[in-house]
């Protein structure tokens, strides 16, 4: 809203969601507004248009229905023409857990890492989001955005520098790194919380970043630390875990390193989005099991036998 | 300049479009020769004196823009791109050649004129809306014309854009359908009916006019006097026949893919007027 006011060029095209959300920047920007109805893939198209006369256009709406909708539209008409559309989407991960598989943003970043011209951003909470949206206008050219639901907790103080493409050190010191991006972020502060209380220290990267990504974090964290685990809200197919891997792979350094995310399946029950993330280990509980039962594996210590509540219902 | 004059010129024009694109398919053993030929009329008409687009300033705000959203027509739109002064005509010798400018799909990257890249059917229309809506809100007076396929007429995606132009009374739209009735494995009415085609765009909301897309006065009366009705987009359902000019690529399904072998150039061209 702020940016629209000092600068004419900013369009907000959603594809008929946003129920009373966009009610502000519709009363106030008119004339900056659409919403182009159930049509994804003539909303990417129209914004690829509008920005190629000028504007800079956030396209909007849930889940996967931005991006996957209308990938094509995204590869040939905003990316290849690098066209300043910055894709928005709501409910990342399983933000909309209970309205079902439909309804879980959970290959998004996978498939947007893969296009060219394409910055991927994933803000750990409301802070880095708004920092993030000012950064994005700020540098032209196709992003995506993938955002969590409203009242997501804070991590993050006001102030905290935030630059794209440099992952934010939320805790420095540490025997292990984890590194997180998007809403996870706050269960991974709170898991590393509990594990420092059991004698294991981890170093926190919030990666809001994906691509590109922070690749000399990652290379520090492998040099520095001797574990790195990867949280995302998403599968553990393509999206951070994967392009951590593809650098830490190719750095020739070794380190143990696993990726915690959704597994390569669909959800096969219901439940809201805390629910799922319990069942899938990735709930505060569910990070600090997965931290644990791996180090022990890798013979790699730890202390306290009283980490974990029981395990999570399958 | 006289209107017959000023229609000389742009036969003239749509011959050498014509004599181009056979030369550039064969030279390249490139597909789409039908599909090409089929809109040289249409492309003369349009680069002959309807669109306000300076070949020396490519880039101007008000220009008026251009989309082919049937990209797989990409070497007519070169030649009419060339021979209006965009670009050396000597260029279009490298079309669907390694290491060229000019792929085989019509590509804005590096060819001055091309406004956007198309050659994935159902892009153009939508893109086409977002410009047209572009210079109502910034008050410009530009027109954006795109020409499509009856094949992008099959994308559920030219459907939302032509639902979305009449709903925002997009008057500085003009959608031209190059309407000959072929498609890649048959004819559009065996392989998904389009028909009743013109009521169908009506029904969207839409100005639709439907002439002979090879009658050159026909296709000039139409577009100089768009919109022809305020407030609504106007949709021209151009009549034409693929493979129009070169006897025996008319109305064929072969000619869709085929490219032209040295006889068949050396015979097309000799029915062109331009025997080499």
């Amino acid at each position: 809203m702020e940016l629209a006011e000092t600068d004419e060029r900013i369009f907000l095209v959603v594809a008929d969601v946003g129920f009373c959300v966009m009610d502000p920047f519709v009363e106030r920007f008119p004339l900056r507004f659409l919403n182009v109805g159930v049509a994804e893939q003539n909303m990417t198209a129209i914004a690829a248009g509008l920005a190629m006369c000028g504007k800079v256009v956030f396209t909007y709406s849930i889940a996967g229905f931005p991006t996957l909708r209308c990938l094509e539209q995204i590869r040939n008409d905003v990316c290849y023409h690098n066209a300043d559309v910055k894709i928005v989407s709501g409910g990342g991960g399983l933000g909309y857990g209970a309205l079902g598989v439909t309804h879980h943003a959970t290959e998004d970043m996978a498939v947007m890492r893969a296009l060219p011209r394409m910055t991927v951003v994933a803000p750990g909470d409301p802070v880095e989001a708004e920092l993030a949206v000012r950064a994005l206008v700020a540098q032209p050219g196709p992003a995506y955005l993938r955002l969590g639901r409203s009242g997501e907790p804070l991590v993050h103080k006001p102030g905290v520098s935030f630059r794209l493409g440099e992952a934010i050190r939320v805790r420095e010191e540490g025997e292990i790194t984890l590194i997180a991006t998007g809403t996870v972020l706050y269960a991974t502060v709170l898991a590393a919380k509990r594990l420092s209380r059991h004698g294991i220290q981890a170093r926190i990267l919030s990666m809001h970043t994906v691509k590109p990504l922070d690749t000399e974090a990652v290379i520090a964290a492998a040099r520095e630390t001797n574990a790195i685990f990867t949280i995302e809200e998403h599968s553990i197919l393509g999206g951070l875990g994967s392009a951590v891997a593809e650098t830490l792979a190719e750095s020739g350094l070794h380190v143990r390193f696993k990726r915690l995310g959704l597994p390569d399946m669909f959800t096969t029950v219901v439940g809201c989005q805390e629910y799922l993330k319990d069942v899938y280990s990735l709930s505060i509980d569910g990070i600090v099991k997965q931290v644990v039962t791996s180090l022990r594996s890798w013979s790699l210590s730890t202390s306290g036998s009283s980490l974990c509540s029981p395990a999570p219902r399958a | 300049m006289s209107e017959k004059a000023d229609l000389t010129d742009i036969s003239k024009l749509a011959g050498k479009i014509r004599r181009h694109v056979v030369r550039m398919t064969h030279r390249a053993k490139s597909s789409h020769v039908g599909s090409s030929l089929s809109m040289a009329d249409l492309l003369a008409v349009l680069y002959g004196g309807i669109l306000r687009v300076p070949p020396t300033e490519p880039h101007w705000p008000d220009r008026d823009r251009f989309i082919l959203s049937k990209g797989h027509g990409a070497a007519a739109l070169y030649a009419v791109l060339a021979e209006k002064g965009f670009f050396p005509v000597e260029k279009l010798g490298t079309f669907y050649q390694d290491g060229s400018d000019l792929a085989g799909h019509a590509t804005h990257s590096d060819v001055p004129g091309v406004e956007v890249s198309t050659g994935s059917l159902g892009h153009g229309l939508g893109i086409a809306c977002g410009m047209a809506l572009a210079g109502q809100r910034d008050h410009r007076p530009y027109r954006v014309f795109v020409l499509l396929s009856d094949g992008d007429c099959d994308e559920g995606s030219t459907w939302e854009a032509i639902l979305f132009a009449s709903h925002h009374h997009l008057d500085n739209l003009v959608a031209i359908i190059d309407y000959n009735k072929i498609q890649s494995l048959a004819g559009t009415e065996e392989t998904l009916a389009l028909e009743p085609f013109g009521d169908k765009w009506r029904a969207f909301g839409w100005s639709v006019r439907e002439i002979n897309g090879h009658d050159l006065a026909e296709i000039q009366s139409a577009l100089k006097t768009v919109p022809w009705q305020v407030g609504r987009p106007s949709c021209v359902i151009a009549h034409t026949v693929k493979g129009k000019g070169v006897s025996f690529m008319e109305n064929s399904v072969l000619w869709h893919y085929r490219h032209p072998d040295k006889d068949e150039l050396q015979r097309a061209l000799a029915e062109l007027g331009g025997a080499e």
